[in-house]
């Protein structure tokens, strides 16, 4: 099989984690257990406290503590190549890894786009040297996306590409985007639609509404995203084609979603942490960090996502970890680039806000946030002997200040900066490898 | 306990309205005397940062720290470092080691007056931030209509014409409604924002029921807005929309923020009529803006003290 996820080469992990909650929803698994991990694999699932250290191996105090399969997260920006004074391969999966998340899919709108072989080629070489969770890449649907010619797709495949993306701009061009989903029969990649109508979101910067309304900020309206996401379904449905919708973030598209797998439409949708827990009620404080794409929408709009995502009309999470340095962030609202880092705060801001809410069931988000993956034909995470150790260790008692430590991300525009969440990460293996330890942690008892 | 800076007319109760527009009253005197300065500010500095043309606003701000014996710095974008592309925040850091009293900014963006507020110690006043407010445009039509009417209380004021671009509209909504009346919108259902009733006012789709107005607030409609395609021509939109001598009644009150498109939003005659507020709305600017200044950098506890 063709390799589509790359990292670096981590040492395997010789681990005992004792007497830690494992919580595997699609395992059915919900109860402590002694975790040892050999060789970067899952050896062993005992029951707690029965099993002795291994030899050569260190041991982590899992009381208190929960064990989910390493998260996923299908859509993230690490602006390699060409913006790396916003983020880059090493900062970014470090932020992953932080945010207990052993898989990411980067978004190819870099600099330059990642629309052709060679540029792909390179990108999965630096991934190789400084990812620190592995990452696949997916390339543009159209060169430059600039909306007018397709890429190389096949060669694109062959390359590694998991699949397409204009992601950041739609494909405005319905004749575009059905030559896409027709020519995807010969190079297969799922094809990632980011739903936009140019002529209805128009140069908008928040959500339409009363806030919009009282700021004299100019409005994106709900129907720019759910008349693209009802007219691609349509093609979709037409072509037979495979499409996932990036980043929902109405009510009327949740309806549009529905309907279209209703119509037996091979189609899938995620959301985004910010838009499953703020509202544009937040925009009021004209905190760029607020600004995003799509915008925070309203509150009838945020309980639908969450109601979608329980139901699994929407498959996934995915954060859109966006990351844009201070100086470009630091001026008015209606300059400021839009976009808000997420791989730090997604699992914790989820957790505080939808499960300690009352909105959804942890067993329901890990799932949520473990299923990214699986849509690309990738496997999916699960704590298992004889899988790869892709896991994260989890306190989720433990409350924090997002921001108050720094971030591992190179860029601090977070949404959430400033809360204080709770659940923290302590601990993350990806592929095999300790790709994360929280600093409390690195004293840990070695045992010889 | 006075506000250090003035971003929007919510940063407003009523009666710091009031205390504003009393004080407005007393300046206007000094405006009558031969010799036009108190020496309130004797000292102090006040920079004018405009980043959008202006010819009312920027003006009677100049006038208003002159006539409070400030030192007035103005600095507009075309022809500054603005124009070489140095940032806003570093452009206020720039300005900061002037030591300013007071920044008045005029910006084509929403929220660059409250940016700029957490960025240096002075106080800040929005002379307008984009579509977003223009809080001493609000007073000075407030304290025009006091003048006319003695009172707010329960005037039915109609605003009419392009209030999605408005930040006149925006402001003057929240004021006219502080200050006790009722507020109708009307105008091309384009250019009325969806949502806009949440700041307190009503919504009507045509000038049918301008009879029951007070006072018709008219504001100005741009020429590119018929190249977007908000309206399909001034031609239909002064047909549907314009306020004429003919579409008032003598009672009502006209008033308008200027600068003024005769023919378009409003007709020759509207515009000289007696009932016009036009021309006092302009005379109101350089007391309120006196006052605002003082409110903010002089303030209310220390001239009790003084008294």
């Amino acid at each position: 099989m063709k390799r589509r996820l790359f990292q670096r080469e981590l040492e395997p992990a010789e681990l005992l984690i004792r007497g830690v909650h494992v919580l595997d929803p699609r395992a059915e698994l919900d109860e402590e257990r002694d975790v040892l991990i050999r060789s970067g694999v899952v050896a062993e699932l005992a029951p707690p406290d029965s099993l002795p250290a291994p030899a050569g191996g260190e041991v982590m105090d899992g009381s208190g503590k929960h064990a989910f399969p390493g998260l996923v997260d299908p859509h993230v920006h690490l602006r390699t190549p060409g913006q790396e004074y916003k983020e880059d391969l090493r900062t970014g999966t470090a932020a992953a890894a932080a945010g207990g998340f052993c898989a990411l899919i980067a978004m190819p709108n870099t600099s330059p786009v990642v629309d052709d072989a060679p540029v792909l080629t390179s990108l999965c070489d630096t991934a190789m040297r400084q990812a620190q969770v592995p990452v696949g890449f997916l390339a543009s649907i159209t060169r430059g996306l600039g909306g007018a010619e397709l890429t190389e797709m096949a060669e694109l495949r062959d390359a590694g590409a998991l699949g397409f993306t204009d992601d950041g701009r739609p494909v405005a061009s319905a004749g575009m985007l059905r030559k896409a989903l027709q020519y995807q029969r010969l190079c297969g990649g799922v094809i990632a639609l980011h739903e936009e109508d140019p002529g209805l979101s128009a140069n908008g910067v928040m959500h339409e509404g009363t806030v919009s309304a009282r700021l004299g900020l100019a409005g994106i309206p709900s129907i720019s995203e759910s008349t693209m996401v009802a007219r691609d379904s349509a093609i979709a449905g037409y072509e037979d084609a495979r499409v996932h919708f990036q980043h929902l973030s109405c009510v009327e598209s949740v309806a549009a979603l529905t309907a279209a797998k209703q119509a037996g439409a091979r189609v899938s949708g995620e959301a985004c942490p910010h838009h499953l827990t703020l509202t544009d009620e937040v925009v009021r404080s004209l905190d760029s960090r607020f600004k995003m794409n799509p915008p925070l929408r309203s509150e009838a709009d945020r309980r639908a996502l969450v109601e979608a995502l329980r139901s699994g009309v929407i498959d996934c999470v995915a954060t859109d970890h966006a990351p844009h340095a201070r100086h470009e962030k630091e001026v008015p609202f209606e300059q400021a680039p839009m976009g808000t880092t997420g791989l730090e705060t997604a699992f914790a801001a989820l957790y505080t806000e939808l499960v300690l809410g009352g909105e959804l069931e942890l067993a329901v988000l890990i799932e949520r946030m473990t299923a990214g993956m699986a849509l690309y034909d990738l496997p999916t995470p699960r704590i298992a002997p004889g899988e790869r150790a892709n896991l994260c260790v989890v306190d989720l008692g433990a409350r924090w200040e997002v921001g108050a430590g720094g971030y591992a991300s190179r860029s601090e525009n977070c949404c959430f900066d400033g809360r204080t969440l709770q659940g923290r990460v302590l601990l993350t293996l990806a592929d095999g490898g300790v790709a994360f330890r929280a600093r409390m942690l690195a004293a840990a008892e070695a045992i010889a | 306990m006075t506000a250090k800076h003035l971003i929007s007319i919510e940063d407003l109760d009523r009666a710091g309205i009031e205390r504003i527009l009393d004080r407005a009253q007393s300046f206007a005197e000094v405006s009558g005397r031969e010799i036009k300065k108190v020496p309130a500010l004797r000292g102090r500095t006040v920079v004018n940062l405009f980043y959008e043309a202006s010819t009312r606003t920027s003006s009677s701000f100049e006038l208003a720290a002159k006539r409070l014996s400030a030192d007035v710095v103005s600095v507009r974008s075309t022809g500054s470092s603005v124009d070489k592309g140095e940032s806003l925040k570093d452009t206020i850091q720039t300005l900061s080691a002037y030591d300013p009293a007071a920044i008045v900014i005029r910006s084509p963006h929403v929220g660059a007056a409250s940016l700029v507020a957490g960025w240096c110690d002075a106080s800040v006043i929005n002379a307008g931030d984009g579509k977003h407010e223009h809080p001493t445009q609000a007073l000075l039509d407030v304290y025009t209509l006091r003048r006319a009417l003695g009172g707010l209380d329960g005037v039915n004021i109609w605003i009419v014409g392009d209030v999605l671009h408005s930040r006149v509209a925006r402001s003057n909504i929240l004021a006219f409604r502080r200050m006790g009346a009722e507020v109708t919108v009307t105008g091309p259902p384009t250019l009325i924002p969806r949502g806009i009733e949440a700041l307190g006012c009503a919504v009507q789709p045509t000038i049918e029921r301008l009879g029951e107005a007070d006072v018709v607030y008219v504001l100005r409609m741009q020429h590119e807005r018929m190249h977007e395609s908000f309206i399909p021509s001034l031609r239909e939109y002064a047909a549907r929309y314009q306020i004429s001598s003919a579409r008032l009644a003598p009672r009502q009150l006209l008033m308008h923020p200027g600068p003024v498109n005769r023919g378009v939003e409003l007709s020759a005659d509207a515009i000289d009529s007696p009932q016009a507020l036009i021309g006092e709305q302009v005379k109101a600017g350089v007391a309120v803006r006196m006052a605002v200044l003082y409110e903010l950098l002089v303030g209310t506890p220390i001239l009790a003290a003084v008294a």
